[in-house]
């Protein structure tokens, strides 16, 4: 059962964000100055394919999820794994919702300015919701739950994401204002992290979460199931179909998918790869495919001597066959990776940078710039750093071959990889679940300051750029800015990025609504409020 | 006989204390604790020393030690350092999923693994014999979560008439629970009926080559009176030691069988509770399985003694 490991910290670091664009800024300020309170959402959420049947209420939702443990803790500064993850967003709301085209959504915020230089913010509060306790929701609450991650004693997940915020203030029943020590336009990204969710102000009980969500607390048995009930007062209109939902844990991937096939949960998430296609041939089960930010990666420590030449870190990048990896590794089921971290799915992502293909020679030549014939590594892997990963490990042991490279594979318990493998080897492997927008991704990992600079490159040219664009409100001068990023990491990182994984779900063909995201698995958490059950 | 069991219960309780201080020990020996498992990836210096402090992981081990064990002599159990819940109350829903699992396939386990050795004996050889040879040997040889997915393919998928998932939960009757928890039952009953099966008819053999067996024999009793009789019950102390161990098996060593069934037991808990460091959790699960293994094993040798008329009398 060590398999799931890898999935343990998954969402701990699946995402978090920053970087609106200013037509998506200006969409969002307009459609709720027209709508008003309680519009605004719902504009581009998970749009209903077409053809699709009408939502129907009712009915008793049973998921079967893979990512639960008997040590989860729905506490939101915690949150350690996706089933937590799903039951937190059936239970709460966050302040900021990401859509299915990576565009900001009013939640429980409903709209926001900025004074010019992005530093400097007033957020207005969503007015007549009420959480489940009865109790209206005003400006104390989202100030008190906003700092429940923030302070010394703060043992919160995302405490150093939070740290350019230096404070947040009401300003009115319905209003808040926050500062920032810098500029960042994308702020409102950054408030649409999981972790972001609101309960009443002073509230305490993590055993009982009391939140404004689709669903009211029922019966919790962490790692096993849950049981929540319809919230009759819920405010968002289009949401919260079925009467209650169920959540059954189940980490094993083969009695994951019998529990679907033989009809005794209607969806479930992290289907296997390598079972896919089978699943496809039942005419009872849909696939829900995804396309996101989450990525694998190889990484050389370049404060090492080994890698702080870059002809040796070129030779690393075209010495592995990234076809064959996606082939075998994740089934096709992703795409190729140009070692920079940013997917096709953003918006800025550059499709005009050469890719790095599979070429012994040109890797043998960059060797020999380096001043070596062959070259001896160590590799550590792990099943935590994902799945597959050791099988990635050794494809790449027997590809880099022919150009000189001598690989030996270090292979490490899952249990304690994040502590000693991870940053800590100097060739290791490991993955990102994707950020909202560019400038997170690259400031999470990429920024020579950052505390998961997990290849310890520095590049001061690069760090200028980041900073430059985090504060530009032009869009046209920012693609430019972030393409000209993605370029310098792909030709100089210490990441090699062979693949991009999809996130793939299976339901129930009576299952409606469920559709793609590309923030992760379930629709990015919110799947339980969006979907109906057919007659 | 009185001394005996007195002897041995003290020795239980001794066994139990250094259960407790190796599986401390071990726990401790592992790399990254409690903190740096909850954060992950997310793990910074600053967080993990946060969550340490306010989990009460600073102090020393041997100090966390003993506070444990003066806690756990009065009864209480501690809280979770993952989730805050108290462990009694998490673990007492569990211990009575794994009882009643382990129950149910005692309950059809035994009487049938006796049955068939008490009868393949009889017929030694015979038609029988053979096949629950056969039968108990290939599936002793299978891992449990092989029988199990096998069992689900057949009983569950392709003709759909039991659960494939055993997840229980507290509202069920008892019907309900029984139906649901067939499946992993009939997977246990084919790793633990085969050793309890196959020492019954070892032993009841091994006694039947002796001289009053042959005297009975020559007085002309039927076989099955021979054997149920006069042999059984002179075989009877390396049985209940099968059954003993084998009962201990079905609360100890039922992790692969909770994981392919998603039956919410006490295995699944302490491998959770191992991964994330939760010593005190460990601690609870770890004393638990060693309680039942001490107890069943010292409850056999009382009962193996009490069968067995040489050793109850001293010469």
């Amino acid at each position: 059962m060590k398999s799931f490991d890898n999935e343990k910290s998954a969402s701990s670091k699946g995402e978090a964000p920053a970087g609106v664009s200013r037509r998506g800024f200006l969409k969002t300020a307009v459609s709720v100055g027209a709508g008003g309170v309680g519009l605004g959402m719902g504009l581009a959420l998970p749009a209903r394919a077409a053809g699709a049947s009408q939502p129907r209420r009712g009915g008793v939702l049973k998921l079967g999820m893979s990512g639960g443990n008997t040590t989860d803790s729905l506490d939101p500064t915690l949150l350690p794994d996706w089933v937590p993850l799903n039951q937190a967003y059936m239970l709460m709301n966050g302040l900021i919702e990401i859509d299915a085209k990576m565009q900001v959504q009013p939640e429980l915020l409903t709209s926001w300015e900025a004074k010019p230089g992005a530093a400097e913010w007033t957020f207005n509060v969503r007015q007549g919701v009420t959480f489940h306790n009865g109790k209206t929701l005003d400006a104390d609450d989202i100030v008190y739950s906003i700092n429940l991650h923030r302070g010394d004693a703060s043992r919160s997940a995302i405490k150093s994401n939070l740290a350019e915020i230096a404070e947040v203030r009401k300003l009115g029943p319905y209003q808040i204002g926050i500062k920032l020590n810098g500029g960042n336009a994308d702020l409102p990204y950054l408030l649409s992290d999981y972790h972001l969710l609101v309960v009443p102000n002073g509230f305490k009980d993590w055993s009982r979460p009391v939140g404004t969500g689709p669903f009211v607390f029922g019966e919790y048995t962490p790692g096993v199931r849950s049981l929540f009930h319809r919230n009759p007062h819920y405010w968002k209109a289009d949401a919260a179909w079925v009467d209650a939902v169920e959540v059954i844990v189940i980490n094993d991937v083969t009695a994951r998918t019998n529990a679907l096939i033989s009809g005794q949960v209607h969806a479930i998430n992290r289907v296997d790869f390598k079972t896919v296609d089978l699943l496809k041939r039942s005419p009872a089960v849909n696939v829900v495919r995804s396309a996101g930010g989450q990525h694998f990666t190889f990484l050389m420590d370049c404060s090492t001597t080994q890698f702080a030449d870059n002809n040796v870190r070129l030779a690393i990048k075209y010495g592995i066959d990234r076809q064959k990896q996606l082939d075998t590794i994740l089934r096709g089921y992703g795409s190729i990776g140009n070692d920079h971290p940013i997917p096709r799915t953003d918006r800025f992502y550059a499709a005009d940078i050469a890719q790095h293909t599979y070429d012994p020679d040109k890797s043998k030549f960059y060797l020999k710039k380096a001043g070596l014939s062959t070259l001896k590594l160590e590799l550590a892997t792990s099943d935590a750093a994902f799945a597959g990963a050791v099988d990635s490990a050794s494809l790449f042991q027997t590809e880099s071959a022919p150009a000189g490279i001598r690989l030996s594979i270090q292979r490490q318990p899952s249990d304690s990889y994040w502590d000693k493998g991870w940053m800590h080897a100097p060739f290791s492997m490991g993955y990102w679940g994707g950020r909202p927008t560019a400038d997170q991704m690259f400031s999470t990992a990429w920024q020579s300051t950052a505390k998961w600079n997990d290849t310890h490159w520095r590049d001061p040219k690069f760090d200028a750029l980041l900073l430059q664009a985090r504060g530009l409100l032009d869009d046209g001068k920012r693609r430019e800015l972030y393409r000209e990023m993605q370029s310098i990491a792909s030709e100089n990182g210490g990441a090699m990025i062979p693949l991009f994984a999809d996130y793939i779900d299976a339901t129930s063909s009576r299952l409606k609504g469920a559709t793609s995201h590309p923030l992760f698995n379930f629709m990015g958490g919110r799947l339980a409020q969006y979907v109906w059950l057919e007659a | 006989m009185a001394r005996l069991v007195l002897q041995r219960v003290l020795l239980g309780f001794l066994t139990l204390w250094l259960v407790s201080v190796l599986i401390f020990a071990g726990t401790e020996l592992l790399p990254g604790d409690v903190a740096s498992a909850i954060l992950g990836q997310s793990a910074t210096p600053e967080t993990v020393a946060a969550l340490r402090t306010s989990l009460g992981l600073d102090q020393p081990a041997v100090q966390r030690y003993f506070e444990w064990l003066v806690h756990f002599v009065r009864g209480d159990l501690g809280n979770s350092l993952t989730n805050g819940q108290p462990i009694g109350a998490e673990l007492m829903p569990r211990l009575f999923n794994t009882l009643f699992l382990a129950c149910y396939t005692a309950f059809v386990a035994i009487p049938l693994a006796v049955a068939l050795g008490v009868a393949s004996a009889i017929r030694e050889g015979g038609v029988l014999d053979r096949v629950a040879n056969t039968v108990t040997l290939a599936s002793i040889s299978m891992p449990e979560f092989f029988v199990g997915y096998l069992l689900i393919l057949v009983l569950a998928v392709k003709f759909p008439v039991l659960p494939s998932l055993a997840a229980v939960s507290p509202d069920m009757s008892t019907g309900e629970r029984i139906y649901t928890t067939t499946l992993p039952m009939l997977t246990l009953l084919f790793v633990v009926t085969a050793h309890m099966m196959r020492t019954t008819r070892a032993s009841v053999l091994a006694v039947m080559g002796s001289a009053y067996v042959e005297t009975g024999i020559l007085k002309g009793l039927p076989k099955w009176r021979i054997v149920v009789r006069h042999a059984l019950p002179n075989a009877l102390a390396p049985i209940i030691n099968a059954v003993s161990f084998n009962l201990a098996y079905l609360i100890v060593g039922v992790i692969m069988v909770e994981v392919v069934f998603v039956y919410p037991g006490v295995g699944q808990l302490m491998v959770d509770a191992v991964s994330k460091r939760d010593l005190p959790v460990v601690q609870a699960c770890g004393m638990l399985f060693a309680l039942a293994y001490v107890g069943l094993n010292t409850l056999a040798d009382v009962l193996a003694v009490w069968a067995n008329p040489r050793l109850r009398h001293k010469r």
